[in-house]
C-alpha cells in the first residue's frame, strides 16, 4: 500500500524530487559536481527526444514542399487522373493509389481471419508448454525481411498461381454473374492478387500479436464463468473474448493495414508494375511504393521526380491517417504495440 | 429435464469445426514459414560455400561471390547502429524518466509511434531529398542515415518500456541516499533495464539488416568493393534485388545465397533477442 502511494507520488513529480535532492546536496556541499551535471543530462536527453519530433516534422514539410509543383500544375487531377505517362510528362496517380488500397485491403481480408484463428488457438487451445515456442515461431514471420517474401513470391508463388490456383479460380468464379468480372483475364501469376496473398502473410503476425495482447485483458472470472456454465471453446471465443476485445481487434487489423500500405519490396517483385486500372484482381497493377522502387532512380525530368515525391507524400498521409485510427482503437493497450 | 440431443450435437459440431479452423490457421502460418525456409536452403544452400565471402559480385556468366555486398552491408549497419543507439537510449530515457506525463513527452511518443510504422521507403525519399540531392551523389552516409532513422524508434520504444518496468522503490532508494537524479538513471535505471535495452538494440539490428527500400535511392549500389562511406556502396539486400530480378541463372543463384545469409542472420538475431528477455523474465519470477 505504502509502496503504491510513494510510487505514484514519485511518478507525478519526478522533476520535483530531483530539484529537492539538488538543494539538499548544495546545502551539504558534498557531491556538488554530480549535482551540477543534472540539468545538462536532462537537456541532452530532451534534445535526443526532440530529434525524433524534428525528423517527423521535417519529413512531412519536405515531402509537401517537393510535391507542391505537381499539385500546382495538375491540381486534383494528379489524384484522380489515371494516365501515368513520363514520355508526355503527364502524371495521374489513381492507378497507384487504387492499387495500394486494393492490395492492402485484400491482404487484411485474407490475413485477419487467419491471424485471429492463430491468436485464438494460442489463447484457448494451445498446450501451455507449446505456447512460447509457437508464438515465437509466428513472430518470426514478421522478422523475415520483406525482400525475402518478394523473392519467394516471385519464384515459388507466382508459378503456382499461374499454373494451378488462378486457372481454377477463373474457371470457377469467372462465369458468375455479378462478381465474375473480378476474376477475369489470363492467369499471369503476377498481379494484385498474388501481391495481396504475400502481404496477408506479412501482416498476419502483427494482427495476431496485438489481438493476443487484447485477449489478455479479458477478466479470467468471465472466461471461467462461461466455461463453468458448460460453454464450448468456440462459444467462449464467440460470446466472451471477441465481444470483449472488439476495439483491440479493430486496432490490430488497422495496424496490419498500415503495415500493408507501406510495404515495398515484397510487392515490387510480384505486382507487375502496370499503371493501368483493371477490374480483375488477377491483372498486373502497381502500388505507390512499387512505383517509387521501380522508377525513382530512373526518373529524369523535374516534373517526373516531383510527381514521385508527391506519391510519397500521399502514401505518408494515408498511413498517417490509418495509424491515427489505430491509436484510437488501441488506446487501452497502446503501450504494447509490437515492434 | 434431459438436454436436447439435437442442440448438443449441433453445438459440439460447430465447436469442432471452429477449433479445427483455428488449428488450420496455425498450420497455414507454419507451412508458409517452413516453405520459405525450405526454398531458401534448397536454392541458396548448394552454392553457399566459403567463396561467396571472399569474391566480389561477378559479371553475368563468371564465378564470384558477395564480398563487396557483405562489406557494404556491415559498414552501413554498423554506422547506423552507432548513431542510433546513444540517441535512442537517451530519447527513451527522457520519455520514461522526465517526460512521463508532460505534453512534450506525449508529442515525442506520438512521433515515435508514427516513425515506427512509417513506410521505410518514405524514409529513403526523405534522405534522398536532404542528403543525396544537396551533396550531388549517392553515398554510404546517406544509406546509413536512412537505416539509422529506421532503427531509432525501435530503440526508443524498448528503452522506454524497459525503464518503466524498473520499480519506483529502487529510484526512491537511490534518491533518498542523496544520489543525483541523472546518476540514479545511469546506475539504477539503465543497469536494471540493461537486458531489455540490449534486446531492443538487437531487434533494431534485425530490422535494418533486411531493409532494402530505403537503400534504393540513398546508398544505391556498387559493383566493386569500397570502404569509403562517401561513395555509392553495395549492400546485400540491394544486390539480392538486382540479381533476383535479372535473367541470368548464376546471378539468381547468388541472390538465393545472399537471401539465405540475410534470413539466417535476421532470424538468429530476433531469436537471440527474445531469448535474452525470456531468461531475464524467468529469473524475475524466481526471485
Amino acid at each position: 500500500m505504502e509502496q503504491t502511494i510513494t510510487g505514484t507520488m514519485l511518478a507525478k513529480d519526478t522533476v520535483d524530487v530531483s530539484a529537492q535532492t539538488e538543494t539538499r546536496n548544495r546545502k551539504s556541499g558534498r557531491i556538488a559536481a554530480g549535482t551540477r551535471l543534472e540539468p545538462g543530462f536532462k537537456v541532452i536527453a530532451a534534445s535526443a527526444a526532440f530529434l525524433l519530433v524534428a525528423s517527423m516534422v521535417a519529413i512531412f514539410i519536405l515531402l509537401s514542399h517537393e510535391a507542391l509543383p505537381v499539385f500546382r500544375k495538375f491540381g486534383l487531377s494528379f489524384i484522380t487522373g489515371s494516365s501515368w505517362n513520363p514520355v508526355l510528362d503527364k502524371y495521374g496517380a489513381l492507378p497507384a493509389i487504387a492499387g495500394t488500397l486494393i492490395t492492402s485491403v485484400l491482404a487484411v481480408l485474407i490475413g485477419a481471419p487467419l491471424a485471429l484463428g492463430v491468436a485464438l488457438f494460442l489463447n484457448e487451445l494451445c498446450p501451455f508448454w507449446l505456447r512460447p515456442i509457437l508464438s515465437t515461431t509466428i513472430e518470426l514471420l514478421a522478422a523475415v525481411p520483406s525482400i525475402i517474401y518478394g523473392m519467394w513470391g516471385l519464384f515459388v508463388l507466382v508459378p503456382l498461381m499461374s499454373q494451378v490456383v488462378q486457372p481454377a479460380l477463373i474457371d470457377l468464379l469467372g462465369p458468375l454473374p455479378v462478381i465474375g468480372f473480378l476474376f477475369e483475364g489470363p492467369p499471369f501469376g503476377i498481379g494484385m492478387f498474388t501481391a495481396s496473398l504475400i502481404l496477408s502473410v506479412m501482416v498476419l503476425p502483427f494482427i495476431a500479436s496485438v489481438s493476443l495482447q487484447a485477449f489478455a485483458t479479458v477478466p479470467v472470472a468471465l472466461r471461467e464463468a462461461a466455461y463453468g456454465t458448460g460453454a464450448s471453446v468456440w462459444e467462449v471465443c464467440r460470446r466472451i473474448i471477441l465481444p470483449y476485445t472488439k476495439n483491440g481487434i479493430i486496432g490490430a487489423i488497422m495496424l496490419g493495414l498500415g503495415r500493408a500500405l507501406g510495404e515495398t519490396m515484397a510487392v515490387t517483385f510480384v505486382i507487375g508494375n502496370a499503371h493501368r486500372l483493371k477490374a480483375s484482381i488477377f491483372a498486373p497493377g502497381t502500388t505507390i511504393s512499387a512505383t517509387l522502387a521501380n522508377e525513382f532512380t530512373e526518373a529524369t525530368g523535374a516534373m517526373y521526380m516531383h510527381s514521385l515525391l508527391a506519391l510519397g507524400l500521399i502514401l505518408f498521409v494515408i498511413t498517417f491517417i490509418v495509424l491515427m485510427i489505430t491509436r484510437i482503437f488501441l488506446h487501452s493497450i497502446n503501450r504494447n504495440l509490437p515492434l | 429435464m434431459k438436454p436436447d440431443a439435437g442442440i448438443l450435437f449441433r453445438r459440439r459440431l460447430i465447436n469442432r469445426i471452429m477449433t479445427g479452423a483455428f488449428t488450420f490457421a496455425v498450420l497455414v502460418s507454419l507451412t508458409v514459414l517452413a516453405a520459405i525456409l525450405i526454398k531458401l536452403i534448397g536454392s541458396g544452400g548448394n552454392i553457399f560455400h566459403l567463396s561467396i565471402f571472399f569474391k566480389s559480385t561477378p559479371a553475368p556468366g563468371s564465378a564470384g561471390g558477395l564480398f563487396n555486398a557483405i562489406v557494404g552491408s556491415v559498414m552501413l549497419i554498423a554506422v547506423a547502429i552507432i548513431f542510433a543507439v546513444p540517441v535512442g537510449i537517451l530519447a527513451g530515457t527522457f520519455l520514461a524518466e522526465y517526460g512521463k506525463n508532460s505534453r512534450f513527452g506525449q508529442v515525442v511518443r506520438f512521433c515515435n509511434d508514427i516513425m515506427l510504422s512509417a513506410p521505410s521507403i518514405i524514409i529513403g525519399l526523405f534522405i534522398y531529398a536532404v542528403v543525396v540531392v544537396p551533396s550531388g551523389h549517392f553515398s554510404g552516409w546517406a544509406g546509413a542515415l536512412a537505416l539509422c532513422l529506421i532503427a531509432l524508434p525501435v530503440i526508443v520504444r524498448t528503452t522506454e518500456d524497459m525503464l518503466r518496468l524498473v520499480p519506483d522503490t529502487l529510484r526512491e532508494a537511490a534518491v533518498a541516499v542523496g544520489c543525483p537524479y541523472w546518476r540514479m538513471i545511469v546506475s539504477i535505471g539503465w543497469r536494471s533495464a540493461r537486458p531489455g535495452i540490449i534486446t531492443g538494440i538487437l531487434l533494431a539490428l534485425a530490422r535494418i539488416s533486411g531493409e532494402t527500400a530505403p537503400l534504393l535511392f540513398t546508398a544505391l549500389n556498387n559493383q566493386f568493393t569500397t570502404f569509403s562511406m562517401n561513395r555509392p556502396i553495395a549492400s546485400l539486400p540491394i544486390v539480392i534485388f538486382q540479381f533476383a530480378m535479372s535473367p541470368y541463372r548464376d546471378w539468381q543463384q547468388l541472390a538465393w545465397a545472399g537471401a539465405l545469409l540475410i534470413t539466417l542472420t535476421v532470424l538468429g538475431l530476433s531469436v537471440f533477442a527474445r531469448h535474452i528477455l525470456f531468461v531475464r523474465s524467468r529469473h524475475g519470477n524466481r526471485s
